[in-house]
């Protein structure tokens, strides 16, 4: 298992990481965010640090402000309080069209995709490429075919959104979203509705971009199994701030009781057979260090 | 003293209850308003920005435009036609059939013809576009554009305003022409007037002012009707049911604007000509 492709990728990815944050080049920083939406409070003091060219996992609950903080890194959202710092640059401040910079050093996987409906695939992953960039005729056909290789979805070009299936839409996204060649790669519960197969693979699909792109990736999940399979940090969001920060390996190991309290509900889910997972076949397990191989002795 | 001190809340509670409800009303009322004003500057400001969706444009002006043809046709119609037989009817002691040509030009001009044009075109387009802005935003389409750092109201607001801000207009010059000949219809048909009469009591009856007046109002109605519809579309919220809300709303804030803007718009339109 350990020898794997995926594993090596993996290990080649990790490395690099963790050389990046030997230097402590950050590339996102919160500090002490605040957001409010009428009387419900979602963050209430959130600061963390994402270093350049590391897989950072946000985990935490459903409704703990995950998907918030994600869109605080774009400018979709403004914080009543706190700073958001992009590449060393305050955005809290921003214009929207000043945001348009930042906004184009990152792509960012939307939980349903969020592909144009009115467009097919191909002209979904051309947008990028025609709203900021000079790359016509061929050459824009010989990249957006490039990204779609790169996804595993060769020759669906023509297809409407309405025609693809939730792991197809989602490859489409994140299709979309490197085609510009970005800095960063933000994934908004990138497995949350697939089935465990497609799961997987978009889990390998997000190392794959990692070793090969090189870029730094943010990564939104409550998915225990994703954020142990394509994490080198994860960073526990509860009730508005970051309860804990650290390695994989840490994470596991950790006796934040709050963290340990929630992969260990997380784990007994897992863990809980299904029909699919029942009749998963054995080529197509987890090819993850995380929980798969280890969660019951290290993480109960 | 306990029952008292609460007596004295549950009274102050009830005048209080009624003055917070208006507060609120008056505060959502303000900030529509104020939403509605920065969108529209923010229209007019991306109007003039370069690259211009041309072909976005084009499919608007169709969308809006041409697509919009037969329901505004029949209207006018039919409006000419029954116009003309009520005149008739009601002005039938007074030798009513003379005028015939003036009232059906002159209402048909001046007034039917812009607000029935406004009201049919804005329920029609004007729910089209919320029902599609206001999906796009709660299937997170409206954050991607942003997210690619492209501007939702260079891409999606501006064409729809302009082309409506465009459509309008001349939907109700054919609509006038419509109806007066719908008019036409029945005076020389039920009526016994010759055509001729009927067309030259149109022509002598219509000024340039009343004209001005008419397809003047047009514009600033598209312009109204197709902001209010992508402002709800934009501020959509909770799925299919709030993209259902949103429309509806877009028609009953659409309707009633044009008929509160007619007003103050004719008077605008009356101070002017004199």
């Amino acid at each position: 298992m350990t020898d794997s492709p995926t594993e090596d990728r993996r290990s080649v990815s990790r490395d690099s990481a963790d050389r990046r944050r030997q230097t402590r080049d950050v590339f996102i920083e919160f500090q002490d965010l605040h957001k409010s939406y009428g009387p419900k409070t979602v963050l209430r003091g959130a600061s963390l640090k994402i270093f350049r060219g590391e897989v950072m996992v946000i985990l935490g609950g459903s409704g703990t402000g995950k998907s918030v903080t994600l869109r605080h890194m774009l400018g979709l959202e403004r914080p009543d309080s706190g700073r958001v710092l992009i590449d060393g640059e305050d955005i809290t401040d921003f214009t929207e069209e000043e945001l348009y910079v930042p906004r184009k050093k990152f792509g960012m996987l939307f939980q349903s995709g969020g592909l144009f409906d009115s467009m097919n695939v191909f002209e979904n992953i051309a947008f990028p490429l025609r709203e900021h960039t000079a790359v016509t005729g061929d050459e824009l056909e010989n990249v957006v075919r490039e990204k779609l290789e790169l996804v595993s979805l060769p020759g669906t070009g023509e297809l409407m959104p309405v025609d693809l299936s939730g792991g197809m839409r989602k490859r489409v996204g994140l299709a979309r979203s490197i085609v510009l060649n970005p800095q960063a790669i933000l994934y908004d519960e990138p497995t949350t509705g697939l089935d465990p197969v497609t799961s997987q693979k978009i889990n390998e699909l997000i190392i794959s971009l990692q070793s090969q792109l090189s870029v730094t990736s943010v990564v939104v999940t409550h998915d225990i199994q994703s954020a142990f399979s394509v994490g080198d940090r994860i960073a526990f969001l509860n009730k508005g701030i970051f309860e804990w920060v650290g390695s994989t390996a840490e994470a596991r190991d950790s006796d934040h009781p709050l963290l340990r309290e929630f992969l260990r509900a997380s784990a007994v889910v897992a863990a809980q057979p299904t029909d699919s997972s029942a009749e998963r076949p054995e080529d197509s397990a987890p090819a993850s260090p995380g929980v798969s191989r280890d969660s019951g002795s290290q993480i109960g | 003293m306990t029952a008292e001190s609460s007596t004295t809340n549950q009274a102050e509670e009830l005048i209080l209850a009624p003055a917070r409800s208006i507060r609120d009303s008056v505060l959502d009322f303000l900030l529509y308003v104020g939403g509605l004003a920065d969108l529209g500057m923010q229209t007019i400001r991306q109007t003039f920005r370069r690259p211009f969706e041309t072909r976005i444009f084009l499919n608007q002006l169709d969308q809006i435009g041409v697509k919009s043809l037969s329901i505004a046709g029949i209207t006018a119609l039919f409006i000419g036609m029954v116009l003309a037989l009520q005149t008739a009817y009601a002005l039938a002691n007074f030798g009513g059939k003379l005028f015939i040509g003036k009232v059906v030009s002159l209402s048909l001009v001046r007034e039917l013809a812009p607000v029935l044009m406004a009201l049919m075109v804005g329920g029609r387009v004007g729910a089209g576009m919320t029902a599609e802005i206001g999906t796009m935003k709660v299937t997170e389409q409206i954050d991607a554009l942003r997210a690619l750092a492209s501007s939702p109201v260079r891409k999606l607001v501006v064409p729809k305003v302009l082309a409506t801000t465009l459509m309008l207009p001349l939907l109700t010059i054919i609509a006038c022409g419509l109806g007066i000949l719908g008019g036409l219809i029945v005076a020389v048909g039920n009526l016994q007037l010759s055509a001729n009469f009927y067309m030259r009591s149109v022509i002598t009856s219509v000024k340039y002012n009343d004209l001005a007046s008419g397809i003047g109002k047009t514009f600033f109605f598209g312009f109204t009707i197709a902001l209010i519809a992508c402002y709800n579309g934009l501020r959509t919220t909770g799925g299919a049911d709030g993209v259902g809300r949103a429309t509806t709303a877009t028609v009953v804030t659409a309707s009633i604007s044009v008929l509160i803007m007619d007003f103050f718009l004719t008077k605008l339109f009356l101070l002017i000509s004199l």
